[in-house]
């Protein structure tokens, strides 16, 4: 009887030790990101899937939203199709450290810890956002400093979660935090009334109000609790393939800045007197070969999806559900922190 | 040959018994080699890809809440000498009982025998506890705790659900089981229709339902039912008061152990009474009396065990009082829900197993219904039933982890929380699968040893 007590425990340890060491032992491969795509044919992007404007899948399984464009944006500079992968927060960082997925476009926080313990790179901020409340209107609740005591839904794995208990703590109240895996879950649990408040990015509270049943039952509280800079993310020790993404968001915000657009982008390439357009759309100079793609990769990037501000005006601008103000997502020029190093 | 004794002249390597060990050996190495060069492996691909790894992330401050917690107690002190205590009592009982066993005497036929062990499995520790309760500390998490509490705090949530299923799911399976055998025409076909239902449907779904579909559409709180007085029920959970401790506990605690040591001393002399004389001393009142009176009147000359502290509605929530959560209540009814009908099942087939003649026999004796059910079936059944319930309980405690989708802080949520936020993920599954591992192979052990019990003693 004992003895087989034993023999189980020693064989139920080593099964689990072998797991566990699988799991981790996938090999390095020694192709670049790059090359892989290359042999592939295809682009992987990790998104969201339920965060309609930034990451969205619709009942035939097509994607958009914010995040979504910028993947394109790099599929089309490299003249390849791009896949999702629908992601949770749980699971993206695996995805992206494990191969999965060649970038990570999944409105995520660009913390230290995140750029320094994960073995992942941050390449770029693609979107400046903060943390915000929702409440039910009928609350009578006018600033977040009142909601000692309350109960408050989100979605785990983010930074919201610390956020949230940082702020709590700062402010010397109480909370019971209800932590839900999918954001859906944590909006629907909000909803039935199971929560007073739901917190997430501002930017997010805005879709999901969006997504509620009764958007007008819903405000939005005044305070902004957290610096939120969302971007993709890239694996580290890739530094072509950062440079890649990296310079194609940038390709887009200066689009935006010398006015070129989907619209004009051929005619531009071919009329433009402006030597920094004409570098951008490598009419003249090298800058695309020399980062190992080709000279007019940010021609077809803005053909395929725009410049920055026709991405973010088509997902999640004034016009949209969402009603986004740009705020800090608007060009340097124009009052907000937008700035792409010089194409030169 | 002057020594005389016959030595075995075959070669070392010929000998089975050595040769036996000898590829056990090589296969452990082997076994052991694999996984030494597996783990070398992966802490080299961690470090080139530039990943943490260790388990010094433990000791980091967590910074993310959780909504359910426990105070638990630290290592040290008073604690420590408790649980010394429970276990010394504990490993003693065994020895008694093995060395009384050795004598054919089992330590349970003897009134003095079950004093004795109630008195070092009870007494003692309680003794020891109440001494010194004073220098127990404990720590409540807090988001300054580190991730090591947090997932201690998890895996206190998964055994509290789990437990409270176990018991429940048992109870129903036992009832619905019965009643699936049941004369009555309309309770068997109840009972064949939950069974049929409860078990076709995912349990994920089942408690999705539980969790939305019937615990979010109750009121909200500020128009909760008020179910008894200061109990109330709501969307955010059920609230009742919270006992607390005064200075009566101890003495009540007492007093209901003697309650059930006299109880079963009267139970004995009741059934040794009746093997002597035929005569059926009364047992039930007597031995409810016992257990309810002693502590009453304990409670009645030297003050009420604890008071009651009341929810009230103050601010957003109610405070004060306790709750059941609605993921806590959720994720309890449709564990039991589902499983008890598994249970039924294994209850019936259980009891079908007793050959007909078995009840004929007990019947033919005189015995009333319930009689042969308790003295006759149910012991012979047992020894069907307990393997594949053994098999429920270690399901039970792993489909636990369900509650992940209904905001339940059991294991696998903190877990995965932790995994997040500290980025170190095969760490943290490591950690967790260890840890249901664990749980998995007390159960089981507890489960196999008492199933040796109720098996047929060959004699």
């Amino acid at each position: 009887m004992m003895r087989d007590g034993r023999i189980a425990t020693g064989w139920g340890l080593l099964a689990m030790l072998g797991a566990v060491v699988a799991f981790g032992a996938i090999p390095a491969s020694a192709a670049t990101t790059l090359e892989t795509i290359r042999s592939r044919g295809q682009m992987i992007c990790g998104v969201n899937n339920e965060l309609p404007g930034f990451g969205y899948v619709d009942a035939q399984g097509n994607y958009s939203g914010f995040d979504v464009d910028f993947c394109r944006a790099v599929g089309a500079a490299l003249g390849v199709d791009v896949r999702f992968r629908a992601l949770t927060p749980r699971d993206r960082f695996s995805a992206l450290q494990s191969g999965e997925v060649d970038v990570l476009s999944r409105n995520t926080t660009w913390t230290i810890s995140r750029d320094t313990n994960l073995g992942l790179d941050f390449v770029a901020t693609t979107y400046y956002d903060g943390q915000g409340f929702m409440v039910r209107k009928s609350l009578g609740v006018k600033s977040a400093k009142e909601l000692g005591g309350a109960s408050v839904c989100l979605t785990t794995g983010t930074t919201t979660e610390l956020n949230l208990a940082d702020w709590f703590r700062a402010n010397g109240l109480q909370y019971k935090p209800v932590l839900f895996e999918k954001a859906d879950d944590a909006l629907k649990a909000y909803e039935a009334g199971r929560c007073d408040v739901h917190t997430s990015d501002k930017s997010q509270l805005a879709s999901l109000r969006s997504a509620a049943k009764n958007p007008g039952e819903h405000v939005l509280m005044p305070e902004v609790i957290s610096k939120e800079p969302l971007g993709p993310l890239t694996r580290h020790g890739d530094n072509q393939w950062a440079d890649i993404v990296r310079w194609t968001v940038n390709a887009l915000i200066t689009a935006e800045e010398l006015g070129v657009t989907k619209a004009n982008v051929d005619q531009v390439a071919k009329s433009s007197k402006n030597p920094e357009v004409q570098r951008l759309l490598g009419t003249t100079g090298s800058l695309g070969k020399d980062m190992g793609v080709g000279a007019d990769w940010a021609l077809k990037a803005i053909k395929a999806v725009g410049n920055y501000g026709e991405i973010y005006d088509r997902n999640v601008g004034p016009q949209t559900k969402l009603a986004l103000e740009r705020g800090l997502n608007q060009l340097w020029s124009k009052g907000g922190i937008l700035f792409s190093p010089p194409f030169r | 040959m002057a020594e005389g004794a016959p030595i075995s002249r075959s070669a070392i390597w010929r000998n089975a018994q050595v040769r036996a060990v000898f590829y056990q050996a090589v296969v452990l190495a082997g076994a052991v080699g694999a996984g030494f060069v597996i783990f070398q492996n992966t802490l080299t691909n961690l470090r080139q890809r530039g990943i943490s790894s260790g388990f010094g992330f433990l000791r980091n401050e967590a910074g993310f809440g959780i909504a359910e917690v426990v105070p638990i107690p630290r290592l040290e002190g008073g604690f420590l000498a408790f649980m010394a205590a429970a276990l010394g009592g504990l490993l003693v009982v065994i020895l008694l009982a093995w060395v009384a066993g050795r004598r054919r005497r089992p330590l349970w036929s003897s009134g003095w025998g079950m004093a004795a062990s109630l008195a070092l499995l009870l007494l003692l520790p309680g003794a020891v506890l109440y001494v010194t309760h004073g220098t127990i500390r404990t720590e409540t998490y807090t988001e300054q705790s580190t991730y090591g509490t947090a997932l201690i705090v998890g895996l206190i949530n998964t055994v509290l659900v789990s437990l409270v299923s176990c018991v429940l799911a048992t109870v129903l399976g036992l009832l619905i089981g019965i009643a699936r055998l049941s004369s009555n025409f309309l309770v068997r076909r109840f009972a064949t229709l939950y069974v049929e239902v409860v078990r076709n449907i995912p349990l994920l779904l089942q408690i999705v339902f539980w969790y939305f579909a019937v615990i979010q559409t109750l009121p909200s709180v500020r128009q909760s039912i008020v179910v008894a007085p200061n109990v109330f029920l709501n969307n955010r959970g059920v609230y009742l008061p919270r006992p607390e401790a005064e200075a009566g506990l101890a003495p009540m605690l007492l007093a209901l152990f003697l309650a059930v040591i006299a109880a079963m001393l009267w139970t004995r002399h009741a059934r040794a009474e009746r093997d002597r004389t035929g005569r059926q001393l009364p047992v039930v009142l007597p031995a409810l009396g016992m257990l309810i009176g002693l502590p009453a009147l304990s409670g009645l000359v030297l003050g009420a065990p604890f008071t009651l502290a009341h929810p009230e509605l103050r601010g957003f929530n109610f405070q004060g009082g306790m709750v059941l959560t609605p993921e806590y209540t959720a994720l309890v009814l449709g564990l039991s829900v589902f499983h008890g009908s598994y249970i039924a099942e294994i209850v019936r087939s259980g009891i079908e197993a007793v050959s007909k003649g078995q009840r004929e026999a007990a019947q033919a004796l005189g015995l009333r219904g319930g009689h042969v059910m308790r003295l006759v079936i149910l012991p012979q059944a047992l020894r069907v039933i307990i393997p594949p319930q053994t098999s429920q309980y270690l399901s039970l405690t792993k489909n636990s982890s369900l509650g992940v989708a209904i905001a339940y802080p059991e294991l696998v949520s903190v877990a995965g929380t932790t995994l997040n936020q500290s980025g170190q993920a095969i760490e943290v599954i490591g950690i967790t699968m260890a840890v249901y591992l664990t749980i998995s192979l007390l159960i089981s052990m507890g489960m196999n040893w008492y199933n040796a019990r109720v098996q047929l003693v060959q004699r």
